[in-house]
Formats: C-alpha cells, sequence, structure tokens
C-alpha cells in the first residue's frame, strides 16, 4: 500500500459515521501494520496470495500477536500477576475481579481476548458451600454484563464441563436471562461423564440465546490431552498455547486452476498449493516469533501463563463443496453434487484425506503443540468470500435433511484437530422436546464428529461462523448506526453479501475478518 | 393367519420432534378408518389419493430395520403413525417386536401415534410390545365427531380409557377448528373426562392448519394464537393437565 492509498482509507475511516471511536482506534492500527512490508515469501506464494487461492486472514503485515491464546487462568489465579501487579485472589469477588482485569490484556488479532477460561474449572475452589444460587447468579451476571461491554466481540468464548457443576448451571441461568451476544460458550460432552439433563439444559439455552457449541470431549482429549478449549469460533486448542496464525486455502480455486482428472488434482495441483499455503504459514510464524519477538517479551510468556511450545499453527481449507462438485463435473458427473451423491461424498473425503496427510507431513517451526506440525482446520471464512462455501460444509440451502447431512459431515471430523463446525438448523417445534436434540447430539458424537452446532429456526440470535449476532444489531448497521460490538461489523458484511436476514435464515456464509 | 411381516408404508421420516419423546423414527402407514375433514396427510385415506403423491410401497420388517438402524444413534424411539396405524395392527407388532429383539435397537422405545379407532383386543395384542401411544381425540361430541371425521366416538374413548389403565397412555391431542369444535362448554365437558382419567395428563393442543389439508366447503377456519392460548387456559382450570399448545 502507498501513503496515497494509506490517506485515502484512513480518511474514509475517521469520517465514518457507522464506525464506533473505539473500532476506529482498533482499524486504524491494522492499518498501519499494511505500510510495514509483508514477511519474505516466495513469487509463487504471493501470487497465489494476490488471487487469494490462498489467505492469510488479513492479519497484518507484522505480526506482533499470536493470533489465537489461550492464557492459563488456573495457574493466574494460582500465582497471581507480576505485570499486572496482582496478588491471587482468595474470594469469589476478588477471582472475577482479577479475571476482568486480566482479560483486557490478553492480546490477540481482534485485539480481545479469544480465551475466557475454562470458568467451571477455573472458579469452582472460590465458589463455597454457604454461596447460595441466588447468589451465585447475581454475581456471575454483573460480571457478565462486563465482560458484553469491556469485551464486545462474540469471538470472547469461554468453556465449561464435561462435568456438571454449580457454576455451568448457574452460567446457563445467567445467559438465558441476558441474552447476551458475548460471551461465546462452549459445553463440553463427554458422554460417559456428562449427564443428559445437563446436555438438555444446554440446548433449552439455545433455544435462548444461540449457545452453548458442543464439542466431542473424548475426541478433544485423544487429539490435544486434557488442557485443551474451544476459542473464538470453535478452534480447539490447547490451554497454555494456541495458535501463532492461520492460513487457509480455497480449495475452489485449486480446482478452478486444475486442468484434468482428479488423480492428478491430488498428485500434483493440490500438493503445490499446499505447499504455498504452508510456505505463507512459516513466513508468518517467523515473522512473529523471530522478528517481533512476541514469546520473549509478553508478560503471559515470561510469567509462564502461556508457552510456546503450546502452540501451533491453523492450516484452514474451505470451498470443499465447490471443490468437489468441480471435479465430479470434470468427469463427468455434473450431477454428482457434494452431501447429495455418495460418489461426491466420497471424492470429498480423498480430498480431505490428502490435505491431511500433505499437513502432517510438512513440518512446521515453534508449532510443538500439535507435534511440529500445523492443526488442520475446517471453519473460518471473512466476509470477503463469495461463491464459495466456508470449510467443509454443504452449501447454505443445499443441505440434505439432516440424518444426511450429519453422516455426510462426520467422516471429515476425525481429521481437524482444531476444529470444524457444520452448523445444523433445527425446527422451532424442538423447543418442546429439547431432549430430541439432546439425542441428535449424542449420536453426532457417536458418529465421530467433533464439533456440534444448531441454530434455532425464527431466532433472534444469528450464528454467524461461529459466533453470534442479533439481527436487530445488523439492522441498526444497514440503518447506519454504529454497533456497540465489534463483531457486528464483520456480520454486516457477510449479511449484505448473502442478505440472510431477507431469506429464511438457517445458517450464515462466513465472516471473520475484514480487511477494511 | 395373515403375513404380517410386510406393511403398506406412506412414507418414513428419520427424525421427527413432534410425535412423541426425543428424536424418533417415524413409519406413516398406508391406509385409515376415518375420513377426516382436516386431515393433514389425505392421500393415505383410501379413495383420496391424488395425482402427484409418492405413493404408498410395501416394505418388509427387515427393510424398515434398515432404515431404522442407520438413525439408531440419534433417537429416542420409533413412532408409527398414519394413516391409522392400528389398521395394520399385525404388521406393527412384527416390527416392534423385531425392534425389541435387535440387541442395537432395543434402547429404543416402541410408540403408536392413533385416532383410536380401533377395539379393546387390538390394544391388547399390541401392549406387550407397545411403550406409548399418542391419540387424538377429535371431539367429545359424538354428533360433531361423526362430522367431522366420519365415524362415531366409541371406540376412541374406550381405546384412550383402555391406554391408561394399560400404562400407555402418553399424549391426548386435541386438533382444534374454529366454530366446529371450540365451543368453551363443550372444552370444558372435554376437560373434565380426560381430567377424570389422569389430572396430569398431557394434553396437546392443535390449531387446524389448512397446510396439507383437503380444500373443504365451507372452508375450515383456523384458530388464533389467542383462541388457541384460551383453550389451554380452559383445560386448567380443570385439571393440572400438562398441555402444550402448537
Amino acid at each position: 500500500m502507498d501513503v496515497n492509498e494509506f490517506e485515502v482509507r484512513a480518511h474514509a475511516l475517521v469520517t465514518d459515521g457507522t464506525v464506533g471511536y473505539d473500532q476506529k482506534v482498533r482499524r486504524l492500527a491494522a492499518l498501519a501494520t499494511e505500510m510495514l512490508p509483508y514477511p519474505v515469501i516466495s513469487e509463487a506464494c504471493e501470487a497465489a496470495l494476490d488471487k487469494r487461492v490462498i489467505c492469510d486472514m488479513y492479519e497484518g503485515n507484522a505480526p506482533f500477536t499470536a493470533r489465537y491464546i489461550l492464557p492459563d487462568y488456573e495457574k493466574a489465579l494460582a500465582q497471581g500477576l507480576v505485570h499486572l501487579e496482582m496478588p491471587p485472589p482468595t474470594d469469589l469477588d476478588d477471582a472475577l475481579s482479577f479475571l476482568q482485569i486480566m482479560y483486557t490484556h490478553v492480546p490477540s488479532v481482534t485485539t480481545y481476548p479469544v480465551y475466557l477460561g475454562d470458568l467451571d474449572k477455573v472458579l469452582e475452589r472460590f465458589v463455597t458451600d454457604d454461596l447460595t444460587d441466588a447468589e451465585l447468579d447475581r454475581k456471575l451476571r454483573r460480571f457478565w454484563i462486563g465482560i458484553d461491554r469491556m469485551l464486545p466481540d462474540a469471538f470472547a468464548h469461554l468453556d465449561v464441563g464435561p462435568h456438571d457443576s454449580r457454576i455451568t448451571r448457574s452460567i446457563l441461568r445467567v445467559e438465558r436471562s441476558l441474552r447476551q451476544a458475548v460471551p461465546n460458550i462452549t459445553l463440553k460432552v463427554d458422554p460417559a461423564i456428562t449427564p443428559d439433563d445437563l446436555v438438555e439444559d444446554a440446548v433449552r439455552t439455545v433455544f435462548q440465546t444461540g449457545k452453548p457449541h458442543f464439542v466431542n470431549h473424548p475426541m478433544m482429549v485423544a487429539d490435544h490431552g486434557e488442557r485443551y478449549a474451544a476459542v473464538s469460533c470453535y478452534n480447539s486448542l490447547k490451554i497454555g498455547g494456541g495458535a501463532h496464525t492461520l492460513v487457509r486455502v480455497n480449495l475452489k480455486e485449486v480446482a478452478l486452476l486444475h486442468t484434468g482428472g482428479v488423480d492428478s488434482f491430488l498428485a500434483t495441483t493440490l500438493p503445490h498449493y499446499v505447499e504455498l499455503t504452508a510456505e505463507l504459514a512459516e513466513a508468518r510464524i517467523r515473522s512473529l516469533v523471530e522478528q517481533q519477538h512476541f514469546y520473549d517479551t509478553h508478560w503471559l510468556a515470561t510469567e509462564g501463563l502461556i508457552d510456546i511450545d503450546r502452540f501451533s499453527a491453523m492450516f484452514g481449507i474451505f470451498g470443499l463443496a465447490e471443490c468437489v462438485n468441480l471435479l465430479m463435473a470434470h468427469d463427468g458427473y455434473e450431477e454428482a453434487r457434494y452431501g447429495h451423491d455418495s460418489r461426491a461424498d466420497a471424492l470429498s473425503r480423498r480430498v480431505v484425506e490428502r490435505v491431511a496427510e500433505l499437513v502432517a507431513q510438512r513440518p512446521m517451526p515453534y508449532c510443538e503443540g500439535g507435534g511440529g506440525y500445523c492443526y488442520l482446520h475446517s471453519q473460518s471464512g471473512i466476509d470477503l468470500d463469495h461463491e464459495v462455501t466456508a470449510g467443509t460444509r454443504i452449501p447454505v440451502g443445499d443441505e440434505p435433511g439432516m440424518l444426511e447431512h450429519i453422516t455426510t459431515c462426520a467422516p471429515h471430523h476425525r481429521y481437524f484437530p482444531a476444529g470444524i463446525s457444520d452448523i445444523f438448523h433445527v425446527d422451532e417445534t424442538a423447543v418442546r422436546n429439547p431432549q430430541a436434540v439432546v439425542d441428535i447430539i449424542r449420536g453426532a458424537f457417536v458418529s465421530g464428529m467433533r464439533d456440534f452446532t444448531f441454530n434455532l429456526d425464527g431466532n433472534e440470535f444469528i450464528r454467524i461462523t461461529g459466533y453470534l449476532v442479533r439481527k436487530s444489531d445488523l439492522v441498526k448497521i444497514a440503518e447506519g448506526e454504529a454497533a456497540r460490538h465489534s463483531s457486528d461489523y464483520l456480520a454486516a458484511g457477510s449479511e449484505s453479501s448473502y442478505h440472510l436476514t431477507q431469506r429464511a435464515v438457517k445458517r450464515v456464509g462466513v465472516a471473520e475478518r475484514s480487511p477494511r | 393367519m395373515n403375513d404380517h411381516s410386510t406393511g403398506l408404508v406412506a412414507s418414513t421420516i428419520p427424525f421427527s420432534n413432534v410425535d412423541g419423546p426425543g428424536n424418533r423414527f417415524v413409519v406413516f402407514l398406508q391406509g385409515c378408518n376415518f375420513d377426516c375433514v382436516a386431515c393433514h396427510n389425505p392421500q393415505t385415506i383410501p379413495g383420496h389419493a391424488f395425482e402427484g403423491d409418492h405413493p404408498p410401497t410395501r416394505l418388509s420388517v427387515d427393510e424398515l430395520l434398515v432404515a431404522i438402524r442407520r438413525a439408531a444413534p440419534f433417537l429416542s424411539g420409533v413412532t408409527v403413525s398414519g394413516g391409522e396405524a392400528t389398521q395394520q395392527a399385525g404388521f406393527v407388532h412384527a416390527l416392534f417386536t423385531a425392534i425389541k429383539a435387535d440387541p442395537v435397537l432395543q434402547r429404543l422405545t416402541c410408540f403408536i401415534d392413533s385416532n383410536g379407532g380401533c377395539t379393546p383386543e387390538t390394544w391388547r395384542q399390541l401392549a406387550p410390545v407397545t411403550d406409548g401411544a399418542m391419540v387424538d381425540l377429535k371431539c367429545l361430541d359424538q354428533q360433531i365427531h361423526q362430522e367431522m371425521t366420519g365415524q362415531p366416538n366409541g371406540e376412541v374413548l374406550a381405546s384412550i380409557l383402555q391406554l391408561q389403565s394399560l400404562g400407555l397412555l402418553y399424549e391426548v391431542r386435541l386438533l382444534i377448528i374454529a366454530g366446529v369444535n371450540d365451543d368453551p362448554a363443550l372444552l370444558r365437558r372435554t376437560a373434565e373426562w380426560l381430567g377424570a382419567i389422569d389430572p396430569n395428563m398431557r394434553v396437546k393442543v392443535i390449531g387446524f392448519r389448512a397446510h396439507g389439508a383437503r380444500p373443504h366447503m365451507p372452508a375450515l377456519v383456523p384458530p388464533t394464537p389467542d383462541a388457541l392460548d384460551a383453550t389451554a387456559a380452559l383445560l386448567q382450570q380443570v385439571a393440572p393437565f400438562d398441555v402444550c399448545v402448537i
């Protein structure tokens, strides 16, 4: 970007009446890093990046924070914070205050923390028997309002489960009464540990607020160990670690660039672009670690609350549906669509398996959290993605019935330790029969699904990739008012691309980080 | 003895959240002994099939089990509906018996969705393999019931009583059509009759919707949401029913 373009864009931003003060400050900072040189990459990599065949999620030219950071909050509360001069808290009020202060100092690419802790475990020892449920609700309610107003970003995410607890029950009650977009929540479900009535309580909460998300705890533990969490829009990473960066490859574009059949796609074209994506990841990781020295300098690292050895990078794919349909059409099977044809579904598994194999063979520096390799991920999209489906999803409006949908998606899930989201649509009739949704969640996990998320038709909340917005807030942006949550703007970009509020909303296209 | 290993099936759906507890596989059987003016599946009534409908198919118990097994991890159970399920009671019995004999499927509950128009002997035969039943009560008034369904309601009332005594009555459904069966005095009598059987009964109040039903002269009128809420309130004045309005 040259100075003239910078001036034009900075001027447009500071004069934009629909963007609030805080958002202007943050976006100006992001704009400024675009004036710095990009990490050194090959010409082929740069060309693929320019054409958006591969994508860096517009994290900026000189990454100076890890993308996703999962501080070890249990350790922080036990040892206190030197940098912030906070002694270890001794009661619940002090613990909540401690966390609230700490959250505002945890960096991420959104500038807001993407992980707020496994709150049931973090707070458990502070919830004493003499504290009534009503008192607990009142304290958490105050804390919850603080999170939404001070961290107005729906990627701010906390986890509970798999064990039942008074805190988890209280969180679900507070969620239902406040109906806020923030924080985002995940319930870890272990069929052997998590009681049905807790899952049902969570399902009832989804009916009200679109939260929580459900994860297959045993499957996550097998990949990450016990100390993992789902953060941001359902990225599963190690606690005390995280992800340096997220790069992704647009499989639709790769298929469009390919001439020939499936075999040469898998043997030549796909590996070429996977390597370019990996090259991009490596360049960005080295810039963050070796140039900006994030892990040598940030207090979270120096105080032992994060450890670079628990980090990796996320390697994302998207546009699988279009990729498969293009390859099938090339072979003369135009009618064989992903999600509707067993041949197309079998091909989708071959493509995903091949990407997984390639990523597992490509060593990546500073990625000990992933055993020296990237984590495969299928979630992200941005508000500029057009005519391409997020991750490995079946395109919006083209989904088969739920059983077919689940059985199509489930075989992919084991390949994506860093998370995969297929968002399911549940009829409003389920409100009178939440056990039906509990049945489906349990079945989904038995079938090998890692993540399960559903939207209730007719809900005020719309789920974008993995974060929530209120329809009423989108209407406000459309009418030229400044929004309170930063994530609302990203959703508005998706909304205007996909006209989501104008049709029967099932689930949304995509949106994560807009470049402007 | 008839061969009960196959049934005439109008359609199946792998997931339903409105046909009994939890998520259920539903088998809609072809054929009905009632001819309800408000029927949402009129193609299942003999003589009413019309062009463009998915034709009924004869399926074996084994063929259904294959489909049920695929959905089984996601289910609380299986519901047989219709049409009128009890018109093919032998097939229903064979299907439920097979489910309960299958090591993977035996955890599933087996429910019947019925118009109640069958003999006490039918329920006696089905009871050992059935876990619950939902019964429609179109109208407590004999005359109105006859007009709405083409049949008297004696068997329906007897079925509700019998299923309660067998411990199998899961839910009674009241389909409300404005101006036809929504007279408050009639609804009060209905509530008193049901309340005497079980004051805590699950009662589902269903507003008639034109979607799916045949055209009718004069046109049938859906009740307003307020009217349905008033119906629910009226029922609960009589007994502490577990009322659900849809």
